[in-house]
């Protein structure tokens, strides 16, 4: 059990928690995640550690709310108590001292580059974070993402705010020597499609990148299996190997399509949850 | 061989064949989760106790890795003294409801026992069950708690090893915490054996008793990660270590298609299952995928557990591929019966080359080839060889490896001197259940690779035992 201290809406479907995990803030480190388990009878599904305070004893994970799971800990409140926390797991980030890191979050996986990038630039790295949405509302943490970085790179679809489009194309404005200038390394989390393309777009250039992957999971510990992607023609789990690979050896279509292993299953369960509301509405 | 036998009385004639287990009707339980074997009632519990020759030199003793004083609790049963078999099954084995169904027997106690020198050996595993189950349904006995030592002890996993080396140090007074990795308490015993071999209330109910013996357990720890070797045996006091981590990380073929949708280890598929109660759904949040027909690969009791957990789960055909024939097949016997009454098919000498998927990645079939015998392999087992130009394709919707599992390294990685092999084994000095490190002892498949549920207790049992003894000789 692990009790919410804090609960702060970030856009309408994702929201920040901080909650009270000592042993577990005490050994994260950047990159990490962790498994979640809501209420009995639910899932096990893993979660970014976003950002951890390890003399508070909490650990911060933020959380968009698309399914069964993540809309049930949307509910939760200050004072309730996740019913299991688990970790941290996966291996942490490993970057060798590079010179410019320009960090990459795409939707809700900014909140990743925390603790990631706030590492980085207190070991001496130049860090530049560019976050990407669709459009300013749906952007998430900018004053926090500020504070732990050197430059921030913003970039709206509908050019809301900053830059116009998509986060690969104001990559390229940075490769070809723009704004902070050329990375050494990238480093990207958030949706597959996303780093997909950052991917795509260093590799021309040749720019080291990592991804993070987030196959579906049960134990997160190496048991089940489920997690395995396929890198450099080899099979990792991503659970104890990842979650961070060589995105240019990383085998994405394979990665997408096993994600939309139960996308139907997935529906037929948050239908039932709206059923259950309706239900209990009814009484 | 002809064994001596040793009994002290003859054999009534009639007594010959050991009393049926009571099953349920396969068409029906082939549809459900309930028990398949429905345990004895007390008349036919007396009256398979009677067949025991209360030998005077037990040698079904030593076909059990804890050493259950056989005779006797059967001898109580026999003479109508539940309580007092229950006493005698809990003193040596603090498992006995789990033991009693899936312990295969009939190549341990049963196979030594004298009766069956002549004639079908005495039901002790049937027996077994039906004290544990007689145990359940009484008012609970009084346990007290006897933890007058200092010292602690930490047990990484709630599997058998773990929680019957828990049992036995409490028992010998030691305060004794369980970290566990899961959500639940069992290891395999949760996560891997089928309600319908071993009912989770059953396992509940065994954990409960060792609760009241003073065992605490920590679930949603990983030793390695929430909290290291080091710190348990620093900071957080403890005297000693049991490293009970099973096998639990799956292996698969390095086959062509293995990631296509739809395949999965038998640990993933059972897991869903057991754990998370993927036949519930959607009540319980998490799916399983279940096509019309599915291939299990492999022949062990994990392979048999999970073709009879996809029928229940909707698959209208259940079909075991395994290279080798069905003479070197590892499952229990009970098993393999069970499967087949229930309808399992069965492709012996088979062996898969490639998981066939569609355009859009979905499992259509299974490539197999043909195999013959050859000449027996390292295990003793005749190596199956491959017949040339016998490929062919088997539809399937889905495909399940049950190949085998091998020992998680996470506790390796993050633990300085803890040694393993290239198995990833943890090492024990020879015989015993010290490892490389002070303090430190290791059993079950942890240390051997995946094995059995009991060899796992007789392991943790015998932990316990040589813990015990270092801690004494600290004092």
């Amino acid at each position: 059990m692990a009790k919410i201290l804090e609960k702060r809406p970030l856009t309408p479907v994702t929201k920040l928690y901080k909650v009270d995990a000592p042993l577990i803030a005490k050994k994260a480190k950047p990159g990490q995640f962790v498994i979640v388990r809501v209420h009995h009878g639910g899932e096990r599904i893993p979660l970014t550690i976003a950002d951890y305070d390890r003399e508070e004893g909490t650990l911060t994970i933020v959380v968009q709310e698309v399914g069964t799971t993540t809309q049930a800990l949307g509910q939760l409140e200050v004072g309730d108590e996740i019913l299991d926390l688990v970790g941290p797991l996966g291996m942490p980030l490993e970057i060798p001292v590079a010179g410019h890191i320009v960090g990459i979050g795409g939707g809700f996986g900014a909140a990743a580059l925390l603790c990631l990038m706030r590492e980085l630039r207190a070991r001496g790295d130049k860090t530049t974070i560019m976050i990407g949405a669709r459009e300013k509302e749906l952007l998430i943490l900018i004053d926090e993402l500020t504070e732990v970085c050197d430059n921030l790179e913003i970039c709206t679809d509908d050019g809301s705010a900053g830059y116009k489009g998509f986060v690969t194309g104001r990559l390229q404005e940075l490769i070809d020597g723009d704004g902070p200038g050329r990375p050494d390394s990238v480093v990207a989390i958030g949706p597959m499609p996303m780093m997909r393309a950052v991917s795509e777009t260093t590799a021309k250039a040749g720019i080291a990148t990592l991804v993070s992957l987030d196959p579906l999971m049960i134990d997160g510990t190496g048991m089940c299996g489920g997690c395995r992607v396929t890198v450099n023609n080899e099979v990792k789990f991503a659970c104890v190997d990842g979650p961070f690979f060589d995105a240019h050896q990383v085998d994405f279509e394979e990665a997408v399509r096993r994600n939309k292993m139960y996308v139907k299953q997935e529906q037929e369960s948050k239908d039932r949850t709206e059923c259950r509301k309706l239900a209990v509405g009814q009484d | 061989m002809q064994k001596a036998c040793r009994g002290t009385r003859l054999m009534p004639v009639k007594r010959v064949n050991k009393t049926p287990m009571p099953e349920r009707d396969a068409v029906l339980r082939s549809h459900d989760f309930k028990e398949v074997n429905e345990g004895y009632g007390i008349a036919h519990a007396q009256f398979e106790a009677e067949r025991c020759l209360r030998c005077q030199d037990p040698i079904c003793i030593d076909g059990c890795p804890v050493r259950v004083p056989i005779p006797d609790f059967i001898h109580k049963v026999a003479s109508g003294d539940m309580r007092g078999a229950a006493e005698v099954l809990r003193a040596s084995n603090p498992l006995p409801a789990v033991c009693g169904r899936v312990c295969p027997q009939e190549v341990q106690c049963e196979e030594q026992c004298s009766v069956g020198i002549r004639f079908k050996p005495v039901a002790i595993g049937y027996l077994e069950r039906f004290v544990a189950d007689w145990e359940m349904a009484q008012p609970a006995a009084e346990i007290k708690s006897n933890l007058h030592r200092s010292e602690k002890v930490a047990i990484i996993g709630s599997g058998p090893a773990g929680l019957v080396c828990a049992g036995e140090l409490a028992r010998l007074g030691h305060p004794v915490t369980i970290f566990e990795a899961l959500h639940a308490p069992g290891g395999v015993l949760r996560y891997g054996i089928p309600e319908f071999r071993l009912p989770k209330d059953v396992l509940d109910w065994e954990i409960e008793q060792l609760k009241r013996l003073g065992v605490e357990i920590q679930c949603n720890v990983i030793i390695g990660k929430t909290i290291t070797m080091d710190e348990l045996m620093g900071e957080m006091g403890f005297s000693a270590v049991f490293v009970g981590t099973g096998a639990g990380l799956p292996s698969f073929m390095g086959i062509p298609g293995e990631n296509l949708n739809g395949v999965y280890s038998a640990n993933e598929f059972l897991t869903r299952v057991n754990l998370m109660h993927a036949n519930d759904f959607p009540n319980a949040d998490t799916p399983v995928m279940v096509g019309k027909r599915i291939a299990v690969i492999g022949a062990g009791n994990t392979a048999m557990d999970t073709v009879r957990v996809a029928l229940r789960v909707g698959a209208e055909h259940g079909l075991i591929v395994y290279r080798r024939s069905d003479k070197e097949m590892t499952a229990r016997i009970e098993e393999h019966e069970h499967a087949i009454q229930e309808g399992v098919e069965f492709h012996w000498l088979t062996n898969p080359v490639e998981v066939l998927g569609d355009e859009d990645g979905w499992v259509t079939g299974l490539k197999c080839i043909k195999m013959e015998l050859g000449e027996p392999d390292d295990s003793g087992r005749a190596r199956p060889v491959p017949i040339e130009g016998s490929e062919f394709v088997i539809p399937v919707d889905n495909v399940v490896l049950s190949i085998g599992n091998r020992p998680n390294p996470l506790l390796l990685q993050t633990t300085k001197g803890l040694e393993s092999n290239k198995w990833g084994c943890l090492v024990v000095r020879d015989k015993s259940s010290e490892t490389s490190l002070q303090h430190v002892f290791a059993g079950g498949d942890a240390v051997t690779g995946a094995a059995t549920v009991i060899l796992a207790a007789g392991a943790g049992k015998d932990a316990a035992a040589e813990i015990h003894k270092d801690l004494c000789k600290e004092m």
